[in-house]
């Protein structure tokens, strides 16, 4: 059984998730720059004395296939790297993948990882 | 008229050079017939001057393309940045093959004892004779006349073709993010053959606005010395009528009437350009003095600096004091707000005069910018409405006031003033220069005759060019504005057929720019 755990992350925070999932042995990561909202809100600025508002924040997301009996490290290493204690921190979730296949040598699942 | 050779140029230009060359002059006093060496060589050091002056104008482009573009979004940059170099194509094509005619074509100022090319005619009038001449003729296409003789016509018309090109480019600015290319291209023609060179004959060609000093006694007549009106303000008039006959961007303005700010796609990239227009401005100002041997090139690129500095902080701390932070987009506008205001009264003022007008500029630039986005609700996405035709505008009436009468005596020669106007003498019976209201009662004169040159700048220049927008609105199939859908996509694809930036994601629909 394969799950895929999801972080969203502050940009700022990438480095230290990274090392800290190197240090628990994970083998890959997927990471993508988005934008979004949350709790946090947006804020309105001013530019060229016209307001507008920056509602989607840029955050960092970042991807980790892991097996079933590792998923709980694997969201508690995410949540202790990049966690500052602020508004903005980000969410995890993990969903099961019902499928996996390393393209390379065609192996399934667990094998794939 | 920009600043032609004093009488006695040539002799102060020979003694400086042959300062220290003693043996040099040894031949020279030997030598009758064949070409004064001397002469030759301060009047090629001269022409030097100007295709320097004409290459730091050139590179003005660079920073107009990168201040413009920067401050666009990023699925339009393919756009904004072709409009910027195409404009030079189609304006100096142009210019060369009629607007150079129009504007200087039949102009010849007596310099007695200078042999110096560009004085000399390639023609004639072509509407008006004597001090009411309103377009020149000959010289299409740098033929004819006396063209072949000197290097000096070329020279000066490719300093003038620069000049040209700063006017053509300014409503690319105003106009961007939703103009159609076929419509630009054809004000890059209309600009460069027609529009530019009108106001340029009238002021710069020693047409009936140079000359108002001679017929209705007004000072020295309309005096710019490097065109804070016959380049900029003409050029942000036609700005702004262009931007008003577009209209504004699609979610520029809310459902609410409300301005909504849509931030450029690249401060930095603007900033630099805003760095490269500064430097190309000195060539801009300094090498408008046309000849070395005249030192007040070093007062004028002083004072040029002096202005762009209190201009930007000025703009600076005024923005920061409206809205609580000090917006970069404003700093820079603010700083080439000081730049134009300084442009025709740069070599006429002191430098503590240089300064206050700067200052003014900034302040006038912001209130400009917030006024003309906010009440007015014209979109000018660069702000060229307030940086060039506001400060264009001040620029040329602050040379009616801090004029300090110094500079411009006997310009053309005994007895013959700054745009060949009789010389003006004091109460001392002295002879003045160029003077405003705060050096002297003939500043009054002075003083209408800018604001005769800047009613003329608004009621026809802006007059014409609005005409011209209209009338483009019929020639186009579907008006000079693209299509809505183009636009919200964004007009690197529609219209250019190739992306800005083709390997990032999240450009081509502008993510996050707040456009429904």
């Amino acid at each position: 059984m394969v799950n895929l755990v999801t972080a969203v992350i502050k940009p700022h925070k990438l480095e230290e998730v990274k090392d800290a999932l190197k240090a628990i042995d994970m083998p890959g990561m997927t990471v993508d720059e988005v934008k979004g909202f949350g709790r946090q809100g947006g804020h309105t600025e001013t530019y060229r004395g016209a307001e507008y508002k920056v509602d989607l924040l840029p955050k960092v997301k970042v991807e980790v296939l892991c097996t079933e009996a590792d998923t709980d490290r694997v969201v508690d290493t995410i949540m202790n790297a990049a966690r500052t204690d602020k508004i903005g921190d980000g969410k995890i979730w993990v969903t099961p993948v019902s499928k996996m296949v390393r393209i390379r040598t065609g192996e399934r699942d667990g094998d794939a990882l | 008229m920009k600043r032609l050779a004093l009488a006695g140029a040539v002799a102060g230009a020979a003694t400086l050079v042959l300062t220290g060359v003693a043996s040099a002059q040894e031949t020279m006093e030997t030598t009758t017939a064949a070409p004064d060496p001397f002469v030759l060589f301060s009047q090629n050091t001269n022409l030097l001057w100007i295709i320097v002056g004409a290459s730091l104008v050139m590179f003005m482009q660079a920073g107009f393309a990168m201040l413009e573009t920067g401050f666009i979004r990023a699925k339009n940059a393919a756009h904004t940045m072709a409009m910027n170099i195409a404009v030079f194509a189609t304006g100096a094509t142009a210019f060369f093959i009629v607007g150079y005619g129009l504007m200087f074509g039949g102009y010849s100022a007596n310099v007695p004892g200078f042999d110096w090319g560009y004085d000399h005619a390639l023609g004639g009038p072509l509407l008006g004779s004597g001090h009411w001449v309103f377009l020149w003729q000959g010289g299409w296409a740098l033929t004819g006349g006396k063209f072949a003789a000197s290097g000096a016509v070329a020279g000066y018309f490719l300093y003038m073709l620069a000049f040209m090109d700063t006017a053509a480019t300014i409503p690319t600015g105003s106009m961007a993010e939703r103009w159609k290319f076929k419509s630009f291209v054809l004000w890059g023609l209309f600009c460069g053959a027609l529009y530019y060179p009108l106001f340029g004959a009238w002021t710069w060609g020693g047409g009936w606005l140079s000359q108002l000093g001679n017929t209705l006694k007004l000072g020295n007549g309309y005096v710019d010395f490097a065109g804070s009106g016959v380049v900029h303000a003409v050029g942000g008039v036609a700005a702004l009528t262009g931007a008003l006959v577009l209209g504004p961007r699609i979610g520029k303005y809310g459902k609410d009437g409300k301005a909504r700010g849509i931030p450029g796609h690249s401060i930095a990239m603007a900033g630099a350009g805003t760095l490269i227009l500064f430097f190309g401005w000195f060539g801009f100002n300094a090498a408008s003095t046309l000849q070395i041997a005249d030192g007040q090139f070093a007062v004028v690129a002083a004072n040029t600096a002096i202005a762009a500095a209190l201009g930007g902080m000025t703009g600076m701390l005024w923005v920061w004091k409206r809205t609580g932070k000090p917006d970069p987009a404003m700093i820079m506008n603010g700083l080439l707000a000081g730049l134009v205001a300084i442009t025709a009264p740069c070599a006429f003022v002191d430098p503590w005069a240089a300064g206050l007008i700067g200052l003014i500029a900034g302040i006038i630039v912001v209130e400009v910018v917030f006024f003309v986005d906010q009440k007015v609700k014209i979109d000018d996405p660069v702000g060229a409405i307030g940086v060039h035709f506001a400060n264009g505008i001040w620029g040329v009436l602050a040379l009616g006031i801090f004029a300090n009468g110094r500079y411009g005596v006997d310009a053309l020669g005994a007895g013959l003033g700054w745009n060949g106007t009789t010389t003006h003498l004091d109460s001392a019976g002295a002879a003045t220069g160029v003077t405003g209201v705060l050096y002297g009662s003939s500043g009054w004169g002075q003083l209408a005759a800018q604001a005769i040159g800047v009613l003329v700048i608004v009621v026809v220049m802006g007059g014409i060019s609005f005409a011209f927008f209209k009338l483009s609105q019929k020639v186009f199939k579907g008006g000079i504005r693209s299509d809505a859908a183009d636009e919200i996509a964004g007009l690197d694809i529609p219209e250019m057929g190739v992306l800005a930036y083709p390997d990032f994601s999240g450009t081509h629909e502008g993510l996050g720019a707040s456009v429904e």
